[in-house]
């Protein structure tokens, strides 16, 4: 007890290592300090006689400290586990505290009071969003970057893509939709030339747009099909021109089903039979879908109508093929009388 | 034998001291040595020049041999990348194998592949978002059929996933925000699903790629899930393609892809068009991102994390890649 005047004088005085002195204010830095502040009755190195609040992992502790165990510093401290419940920690506090001085009761419960709220407030955040802030450390992210670049080349995405679709092609997903002859695939028993399957397969192709074509209604709206797809895509002047001239005849032939070319007769053959049936079958699904497409592409820049009822409009091969002048030519061939085909020459 | 005793003799005759005769050492073992820095380069240039020259060279002879053997010539000569050279992976599956195709019968997505649901999404974003998360958002809504985008007025997670199994929905996913731009998507599949982190990089919308999103139909897209090699990959693929429906309308001829490359995850929208068998025209729309896997958690955000990348242990190797 005598001690503590000495130890007090000199603290204050000159140095103590748990001060901080600040403008205003000086601070303990002691953890068994009860008010946090350098103080002749707060400081815990100047009072034998102490007792302190302290929580560890969300228990609350009462410390307490007595002159008489001032020489044992391992054993000085008694504590005291607190009730969970607020009001019996505090009758818990005025016992063990009973014959203390008024200012420890006071700080004690207060400090308790103190650490209870944050104790609560810290269970009802974690009840609910915890976000987790993750760093990004500038040069890791910038080599991420980096190698995204890389790999973006290395990919090759439109050709994986490409790919992929004509892998489905092959394996039949769109049998129904698009009607590209699986004979050009599977090896011709006939022996015959190649170039007449894919004579048949373009053949295919304009059958449907031949009938489809008869719905089409108006030169305007072709016009409009025509720049807009010659922007879209591009058209192969070679292979175009060279079909054209063939193509003009096939046209006739579908027409009444009988002609026949000489060079191609045994194709038209193969034509008439085969694809007459898949003309009949396709026929009714075909001229809804080619109407629809028509509109559609005219009025691309119009949105919802189009959008809403395009569920059952589909976009046969039929469409890709009228990109060029080769498709609009049969377009215009097949009412042979109309003034049509002027215009696109 | 005989040279070092005419040494001996020489020297016990003559009294000199003649230096024994060494094998002898090149002047220089590496160019390096040499401190003179002009004589270095020239000598540097002059090495590269010769390696050069004998690369021509070997090119040519081989490309003579090639011609004079026709159908016989050694088959070309591919270039490394860093694919072929990728380290091998215990994990990695080739696309028929029966315990992948027995296991996968039987996971969580099962339900999705036998089709007996539909994929209802629902896409939320952080608090506050900004306008080009908003209109990330949107774009999201419309690639993916059967979406709906909701404000996340500060829900938790947690929460969020009980509501939204409770009104019926099948996947969850969150656009996370950061510097106004959104960088990760988290992908929840709801009916105790696994979670997984992606980082989002790159975001473009429509407008950027100029291309106006009123050419997107409401058809239903293909999903086009390429280069997921790896057991792991597999998982995020099915997990990527069950938001889609199982069902694509082939009429609409729009294709998503998601395209595996070095563990980046590029995402694309395409109108595709058959020109003819051989050739297909790609016009790409909608939005495009990549996105990088940061971790796989089992449950519904909660439970063990399946996998998680950690830079340190994971990222030492240059060839090493996980999906």
């Amino acid at each position: 007890m005598q001690s503590d005047d000495i130890t007090w004088s000199i603290i204050n005085k000159t140095f103590c290592s748990f001060k901080i002195q600040t403008k205003s204010q000086r601070f303990c830095r002691n953890e068994f300090n009860l008010t946090g502040l350098c103080s002749r009755s707060a400081c815990p190195l100047a009072n034998s006689q102490y007792a302190t609040i302290r929580e560890e992992k969300g228990i609350i502790y009462l410390y307490m400290r007595t002159a008489e165990r001032a020489f044992f510093p391992a054993k000085q401290w008694e504590k005291v586990k607190l009730s969970r419940n607020f009001v019996k920690a505090l009758q818990q506090i005025d016992e063990n505290l009973v014959f203390w001085k008024k200012y420890f009761r006071q700080k004690c419960r207060q400090r308790l009071l103190k650490i209870t709220q944050y104790l609560t407030r810290m269970r009802k955040i974690k009840l609910g969003r915890q976000k987790k802030l993750i760093p990004i450390k500038r040069k890791v992210d910038l080599r991420i970057k980096r190698r995204e670049e890389k790999a973006l080349v290395a990919a090759r995405i439109d050709n994986a893509i490409e790919k992929q679709l004509l892998q489905r092609l092959k394996d039949g997903t769109y049998e129904r939709i698009y009607n590209f002859p699986q004979e050009a695939f599977s090896v011709r028993v006939d022996g015959k030339e190649e170039e007449s399957d894919i004579e048949e397969e373009e053949l295919d192709d304009k059958e449907e747009e031949v009938e489809t074509d008869e719905d089409v209604v108006g030169e305007l709206e072709k016009e409009v099909l025509e720049e807009e797809r010659r922007e879209e895509m591009d058209s192969d002047d070679g292979e175009e021109e060279d079909d054209t001239d063939e193509e003009r005849e096939f046209v006739a032939d579908f027409e009444e089903s009988d002609e026949e070319d000489e060079d191609l007769e045994d194709a038209a053959n193969r034509m008439s039979l085969s694809s007459e049936e898949e003309e009949d079958g396709d026929s009714g699904d075909n001229e809804n879908e080619g109407e629809s497409d028509l509109e559609r592409e005219q009025t691309k820049i119009s949105d919802s109508p189009n959008k809403k009822g395009s569920l059952k409009r589909s976009k046969p091969p039929q469409v890709i093929k009228r990109r060029g002048r080769a498709r609009l030519e049969v377009e215009y061939e097949e009412p042979e009388t109309s003034t049509k085909v002027k215009i696109t020459s | 034998m005989a040279a070092p005793s005419e040494e001996i003799e020489i020297e016990e005759t003559q009294e000199e001291i003649v230096p024994e005769i060494r094998p002898c050492k090149p002047a220089r073992s590496n160019i390096s040595d040499i401190k003179n820095k002009n004589k270095r380069k020239k000598l540097c240039i002059e090495l590269k020049r010769k390696k050069r020259t004998e690369k021509i060279k070997e090119k040519k002879d081989r490309k003579k041999e090639a011609k004079r053997l026709g159908d016989d010539a050694p088959p070309k000569k591919q270039p490394h990348t860093i694919e072929s050279l990728r380290e091998k992976d215990e994990t990695m599956v080739d696309d028929e194998d029966d315990e992948l195709e027995q296991e996968e019968a039987t996971d969580t997505f099962a339900s999705y592949f036998s089709k007996s649901y539909v994929p209802k999404v629902l896409v939320t974003c952080s608090d506050n978002p900004h306008t080009k998360s908003i209109a990330f958002i949107r774009e999201l809504c419309r690639m993916i059929p059967n979406s709906q985008p909701m404000w996340r007025k500060r829900s938790s997670i947690n929460k969020m996933i009980k509501r939204a199994t409770a009104n019926g929905f099948t996947d969850v996913v969150i656009v996370n925000e950061d510097k106004r731009i959104p960088n990760g998507l988290l992908v929840v599949h709801l009916p105790e699903g696994p979670t997984a982190l992606f980082r989002l990089s790159n975001p473009k919308l429509c407008k950027e790629i100029h291309r106006d999103h009123k050419e997107i139909s409401g058809h239903r897209p293909e999903v086009i899930l390429n280069n997921f090699k790896t057991r792991l990959g597999r998982v995020v693929a099915r997990m990527l393609g069950a938001l889609f429906h199982y069902e694509p309308e082939f009429k609409g001829r729009r294709a998503c892809t998601f395209h595996n490359q070095r563990d980046y995850i590029f995402f694309r929208h395409h109108r595709y068009e058959f020109k003819n068998q051989e050739r297909v025209k790609l016009r790409e729309m909608g939005p495009r991102f990549t996105l990088r896997l940061q971790w796989l958690q089992q449950g519904a955000f909660e439970g063990d994390y399946e996998w998680a990348l950690k830079r340190h242990e994971m990222e030492t190797s240059r060839r090493k890649f996980f999906l």
